[in-house]
């Protein structure tokens, strides 16, 4: 008889003390890693998972606070659902009422916060997490999660050096309920690292994470807290107005670029910061890109006027509505759309709307050309005029326009004001690439936007539609693909 | 399980096929309609049919306002728009289909969930779960932890948790979403035959109880053919250029 049998005959207590060897769930608890305030983790095996592991369980306790326990209600219902390379794998979890606990792949190494004791740290190491940690980020936000506790224990790092991002409690993800809006009535998040907006209970900001991205490379490089350690709301909402000591002061060898990107970070209005983490990545990786502003070269935060002016600026100033920034700027360009709506998959046709968005949202006159191939035989073009050929059009420009809706409405492309902004068209015709660049031909295109096959394997076997598209079409093509998860260092 | 949930397919036979097909090849394998299989669209009689045939097989389905419109007539209340529909309503039903309408529960309890067309404080007065406050009334007027309903055409899900809060969430298509019995439930699948939320797209959902999640589907089908039986039937046009707007 096994330890695992003999474990596993023995009845689990609920919420009884874990001991070594005992087995949940199939999982058997090796070693117990660390007791944190919220949780215990325990490295575990599994007879049919050969990765290394660990299970997280939470501390439920009598009159524990219930954001604990509602933040392991979150990880549980987020992190099943993140992929790639920043995250653990999500392995399995336990039913929340019977015995809560989620296992996941296990990051071999310390987090970053013990790095922290060792602070100031060489600016080199400070840039290098800096632009690892945010390339993370990226990520995690193309993924529709805000994660809202990015700090030094909340870090770690695979062998190669890719920045994982742990511990999901208080994350928000777009497409899942938000079960800590409205639940508690403090903010919620690390005092020294929460961004101002996150203080006014704002959760759904992904530049939230970039300040507290600078807060941490600001610790690392200084020594200090740009914004101590507040014990109270009060206290937190300080950073509203009052200016962090510029990091040179601190730090005489930090460049002039460091401080105008730690700085940006930590600008009160997310507007001001980077747009994306991506670009934040790319400040740090290229510093003699970036373009110096006022923040490079100060070297005293602001004075006390200064201070009450920003002060009073902060006093029931409530974070803005986000919404999309437009411009009007005049383009007369026609953008074509070259859909696969009966084969991409959801992932890539929501990445080619947001690449259109993007290339369209600045051209305010532009015309958008959908367009989908509906692939015919060779010969027996008969065939087109069919009951079944027929049906099979008609599907695929019904499908057309339910994908191009919510790009429509969001550029307002249907505004009878800008004529005739978008259109619909279903190509009948045996070769596709041939066909899209036909098309673009005759109707002096501008400029297509396509997706590329997902599957390395099904370029190979089909041949692929975009690059012939590229090599033999006379305008711009943009090959999108799906990024989403696909991330690395 | 695999449980298909549409409501308020209002007679939309297009709608109405094109989240079956899709229920179908989602691996669903059960079935519960919300009511309101009639009103507003030109084919009643199909619909109905069709419901009574996965009824026959197993299926849930409970009353609606406007099935109950139809059983019992024409009233003074009602608008002309509304006595037009649910006089040629009528005209398209034959006895059986009338009976099986009439014989439709307001509300049943199956599966850990109750079922019911407007909520469970007051199934028969059809009061609208528009927002929190009337979302706990019906969460409090159940010990299921699931409650699905229609009548409200816009999907929506809201949940009570433990210590009592509500919160509403408006879903994103496709994506699951862990619905754990530890909390209530309230889930607004949306409009099948006529959607109201700018998205002219068909609403339903698929609920798998034994993996607590949850998915709310849009799906797009032949709007213009289901818009223009409406024109030819002589119904109200509004009827037919609001699936356009999905308004």
């Amino acid at each position: 008889m096994s330890d695992n049998e003999q474990a596993d005959a023995a009845p689990v207590a609920r919420y009884g003390p874990l001991e070594a060897g005992q087995v949940i769930d199939g999982f058997r608890l090796e070693e117990h890693l660390h007791q944190g305030g919220m949780a215990n983790l325990w490295r575990v095996t599994h007879p049919d998972h050969a990765l290394p592991m660990i299970m997280k369980v939470p501390r439920i306790k009598g009159g524990e606070d219930p954001a604990t326990i509602v933040g392991f209600e979150v990880e549980q219902m987020i992190l099943p659902i993140l992929r790639g390379a920043h995250v653990p794998l999500f392995i399995a979890k336990g039913d929340f009422t019977a015995r809560p606990y989620i296992v996941m792949e296990h990051i071999d190494g310390p987090s970053l916060r013990p790095r922290l004791d060792h602070a100031p740290l060489p600016v080199d190491e400070v840039v290098g997490v800096g632009a690892r940690v945010a390339t993370a980020l990226h990520d995690l936000h193309r993924q529709h999660l805000v994660h809202l506790d990015v700090k030094p224990s909340n870090i770690m790092f695979r062998p190669d050096g890719t920045a994982v991002m742990v511990d999901f409690g208080l994350s928000r993800h777009d497409h899942l309920p938000d079960l800590l809006d409205e639940e508690f009535t403090l903010p919620m998040g690390t005092g020294p690292y929460m961004s101002p907006e996150q203080i006014q209970f704002v959760r759904d900001e992904p530049r939230s994470d970039l300040f507290a991205l600078g807060v941490m490379l600001y610790y690392m490089l200084t020594g200090k807290r740009p914004f101590g350690q507040p014990d109270s709301v009060r206290g937190l909402r300080e950073r509203l107005y009052r200016e962090p000591v510029p990091p040179r002061v601190l730090r005489p060898d930090c460049p002039p670029w460091l401080q105008e990107i730690i700085l940006r970070c930590l600008e009160v209005d997310p507007e001001k910061r980077h747009d994306t983490a991506a670009m934040l990545a790319f400040d740090l990786t290229h510093p003699e890109q970036v373009a110096l502003t006022a923040r490079a070269t100060r070297m005293q935060a602001g004075g006390r006027i200064d201070t009450f002016r920003r002060w009073f600026a902060a006093v029931g100033n409530e974070p803005k509505e986000r919404g999309n920034a437009s411009s009007n700027i005049a383009q007369h360009t026609i953008v074509m759309a070259a859909v696969d709506v009966a084969g991409a998959t959801p992932g890539l046709m929501e990445a080619l709307r947001e690449a259109l968005q993007r290339s369209l949202q600045n051209e305010r006159s532009a015309r958008l050309a959908c367009v989908t191939v509906m692939k015919t035989k060779r010969i027996g073009l008969d065939e087109l005029t069919d009951k079944a050929g027929e049906s099979v059009h008609v599907k695929l420009l019904v499908q057309l326009k339910h994908w191009a809706r919510p790009l429509v409405q969001a550029l307002q492309l249907d505004d009878p004001a800008r004529g005739a902004g978008v259109t619909y068209q279903v190509l009948e015709a045996p070769d596709p690439a041939n066909a899209i660049v036909e098309f673009a031909r005759r109707n002096a295109v501008d400029h297509i936007v396509m997706g590329a096959r997902s599957s390395s394997a099904m370029r190979r076997f089909l041949g692929s539609v975009s690059a012939r598209v590229v090599a033999e079409s006379d305008c711009s093509v943009t090959v999108v693909r799906d990024m989403a998860g696909r991330g690395t260092s | 399980m695999k449980l298909a949930l549409i409501t308020d397919i209002h007679a939309n036979r297009e709608a109405f096929e094109a989240c079956l097909d899709e229920a179908q090849r989602l691996g669903a394998d059960r079935y519960a309609f919300l009511g309101d299989f009639v009103g507003y669209g030109a084919d009643p009689a199909w619909v109905v049919e069709r419901v009574r045939a996965l009824v026959a097989d197993g299926a849930i389905a409970v009353r609606g306002n406007h099935d109950e419109a139809v059983v019992r007539g024409v009233r003074e209340s009602m608008n002309s728009d509304a006595q037009h529909v649910v006089e040629w309503t009528r005209g398209q039903l034959d006895d059986g289909q009338l009976d099986f309408l009439s014989r439709l529960p307001y509300a049943m309890e199956r599966y850990n969930s109750l079922f019911v067309h407007a909520n469970a404080y007051a199934p028969q007065a059809w009061e609208y779960v528009t927002g929190r406050s009337e979302a706990v009334h019906s969460l409090h007027a159940t010990t299921a932890p699931y409650t699905f309903a229609g009548h409200v055409h816009e999907p929506q899900l809201y949940n009570l948790s433990g210590l009592g809060k509500i919160a509403d969430f408006t879903p994103t298509p496709g994506i699951a979403i862990p619905v754990p019995a530890h909390r209530q439930w309230f889930v607004l699948p949306g409009s099948a035959g006529q959607p109201r939320d700018g998205n002219p797209a068909a609403c339903w959902a698929l609920f798998e109880p034994e993996r607590s999640l949850l998915t709310f589907h849009r799906v797009p089908y032949d709007i213009d053919t289901a818009a223009d039986k409406i024109f030819a039937a002589g119904l109200p046009p509004r009827l037919g250029e609001r699936l356009k707007e999905g308004l």
